[in-house]
């Protein structure tokens, strides 16, 4: 066998990885839009951002709205409730030790006082989909801990919407969201 | 294509001869439907013939449902009631659409059961399983995403919760599920899709039971006793079997009759009775109903999602050595898809060198446990998750495990079967001593 020879098979082989290569890039080309298709179109896509005004809430109810075709609650909380949200926070059943704020520092701890709007914790704003499998919570004071329950797969949350018992595994997450005056919630 | 030894199709006239080297279809036909089939088949064989009728039906109904039905949040639910109140005779083309559902996957159980008792999986049946379970998994998502197209409450948050479950797959569970519904949640984007997949899916289907019955054509029927058919020759393979036509079809076509006059019965006076009344309330993405509950064919595997809670050491202790990648919710997920997949592994599983659970004392018995544990955890997954529904979910679900896992390992290497009869001619005449001939 000459040196010729050898020359020739590594070019064959070159040209046979090269071949295969852009076949094989070609083919995903063509496939990705095929799949991208599926993700979410512009128009879904179009973040909205929605003012809720809450003028209306009397203490003790809520209203959920809906927000990225999730409902979102939001909650006038009695002070019982707070007190009670308060006096779980070093409850030992807590299953997710997060806040689970957008509006704030994600390493907080599940603190009432980390989850809720304002200061004195009157109002508690979250996305009213269980973090088990996306159903949308019972509210006003369902479930064992008084605060909201899901009836899909039995997961109880307290009265700051931390996850105590249930398949669940996280609290119910707080979306991006701010007072633009005294009765205006801005989601989004 | 028949590993029996059989009479092969000949073309006689002109044309047929003319056909045959051109296109050998005629000859094609002729050997499936002229198969020689084991004479001893008793009536838990019928069902494939019933599950060929109903996806020859759900398809037939299917296209006609297509011509009234209209895809779009806005106008789907309405679209099912035009067909319930106006279009003529739509209710009856709609219930039976519906019932059919259930009917294709009562008989799909009971198939399958008859293989799990007989030994249908074992060597050398194993593509035939494998091909039948794929084929039970694209019945389900068909079911499914079927179900969501009326779009009533159960329609929505059916789908909510079952796309949620790609959710819990760690780090790119969330695109995927985004993937899926097309956007945050269950909408329009949702619906078209699984409209476009419910029509897709049935002829994926097809393609599939074809595959199917070619790979059991090859290594013949199983039978009552798991004993093979003897190929030494033609009249040998005679001995032990009959020809599908007419013999087997004439038997299937009646067994067919008796189940078919009670669907239409179902179908006729109690035509909810399987569905849940929450559907007939249009969709509402801002109140889930007070119990979401699947269809009553997903109810098991429901069960099994929902047992393993993160209160279960299982679960804590496959969190903790995953470092918390594995959660209760994706537990539970793996454990539904599991519980498919060790029953898809059945024949590396059963170690037994007996095929047929008529000549194996011990299987029996678990095996009959399986059954009831199938029945119970049915029922527990329409129940709530509170005690001591809890409790029985996850004893279900740990036998269920442990039936595929463990114990047809083990039993094979334990169990002294009995022994069963030489030939299946043996078995044949034993059961009708006049028929001997």
């Amino acid at each position: 066998m000459s040196h010729a020879d050898d020359h020739e098979g590594t070019r064959r082989d070159f040209l046979y990885y090269a071949t295969g290569g852009a076949a094989a890039v070609t083919a995903g080309a063509a496939v990705w839009p095929l799949v991208n298709q599926m993700n979410p179109s512009a128009d879904v896509r179009a973040l909205s951002s929605i003012r809720v005004d809450v003028a209306d809430v009397a203490v003790g109810s809520q209203i959920t709205v809906k927000w990225l075709g999730k409902p979102v609650f939001i909650r006038r909380r009695t002070a019982e409730e707070i007190e009670q949200a308060r006096a779980d926070n070093t409850a030992n059943d807590l299953i997710d030790a997060f806040a689970r704020n957008d509006n704030r520092d994600a390493a907080l701890s599940a603190d009432d006082q980390n989850r809720a709007m304002d200061e004195a914790g009157e109002w508690l704003v979250m996305m009213g989909v269980c973090t088990h499998l996306g159903c949308v919570p019972l509210g006003d004071g369902a479930g064992e801990y008084n605060g909201w329950y899901c009836p899909c797969h039995g997961s109880h949350y307290d009265t700051s919407g931390r996850i105590r018992k249930g398949p669940a595994p996280e609290n119910l997450p707080v979306p991006p969201a701010e007072f633009v005056d005294e009765t205006t919630i801005k989601l989004g | 294509m028949s590993g029996i030894p059989h009479d092969h199709y000949e073309p006689k006239s002109g044309f047929e001869k003319w056909l045959h080297e051109r296109l050998p279809v005629v000859g094609l036909a002729y050997d499936t439907l002229m198969i020689p089939t084991p004479k001893n088949l008793n009536w838990w064989w019928i069902w494939g013939i019933v599950l060929a009728f109903c996806l020859v039906l759900q398809i037939v109904t299917g296209i006609i449902l297509v011509m009234h039905y209209t895809p779009h949040v806005d106008l789907a639910f309405a679209s099912v009631e035009h067909i319930m109140r106006n279009v003529n005779g739509g209710h009856m083309i709609r219930y039976i659409h519906m019932n059919g559902a259930s009917l294709f996957f009562v008989a799909v159980y009971i198939h399958i059961f008859r293989g799990l008792f007989y030994g249908s999986y074992k060597a050398p049946r194993e593509i035939t399983w494998i091909v039948g379970m794929l084929i039970y998994l694209m019945m389900m998502g068909t079911a499914f995403m079927g179900y969501v197209l009326p779009w009533g409450q159960m329609s929505f948050w059916g789908a909510t919760v079952i796309t949620g479950l790609f959710g819990a797959i760690p780090f790119i569970g969330e695109p995927i599920q985004t993937l899926l519904l097309g956007g945050p949640a269950v909408d329009n984007a949702t619906l078209n899709r699984f409209f476009s997949l419910h029509y897709l899916l049935p002829f994926v289907i097809a393609a599939l039971v074809a595959v199917h019955i070619w790979a059991f054509h090859t290594t013949g029927n199983n039978n009552p006793t798991g004993v093979e058919v003897r190929r030494g020759s033609k009249e040998e393979a005679k001995k032990d079997t009959l020809p599908f036509w007419p013999y087997f079809v004439i038997k299937d076509l009646v067994g067919l009759g008796m189940v078919l006059i009670i669907f239409f019965a179902v179908v006729g006076f109690m035509p909810n009775y399987l569905g849940h009344p929450d559907n007939y309330i249009e969709a509402n993405a801002l109140a889930t109903p007070a119990h979401i509950v699947p269809e009553w064919y997903f109810l098991p595997f429901y069960a099994i999602l929902r047992a393993f809670t993160a209160d279960v050491w299982a679960v804590q202790f496959v969190s903790f050595i995953t470092g918390g990648i594995v959660d209760a919710k994706f537990f539970g997920v793996l454990a539904m898809f599991g519980a498919i997949i060790v029953m898809a592994l059945a024949p590396w599983l059963d170690t037994s060198s007996v095929r047929s659970g008529q000549y194996r004392p011990a299987f029996k018995w678990w095996y009959r446990l399986l059954l009831i544990d199938f029945v119970v955890l049915m029922w527990v997954g329409a129940r709530d998750t509170n005690f001591p529904h809890d409790w029985i979910s996850l004893i279900g679900s740990t036998y269920w495990f442990a039936y595929f896992l463990v114990i047809l390992p083990l039993l094979g290497l334990f169990e002294k079967p009995t022994t069963p009869p030489a030939t299946i001619e043996e078995d044949f005449n034993a059961h009708y001593p006049g028929a001997a001939e």
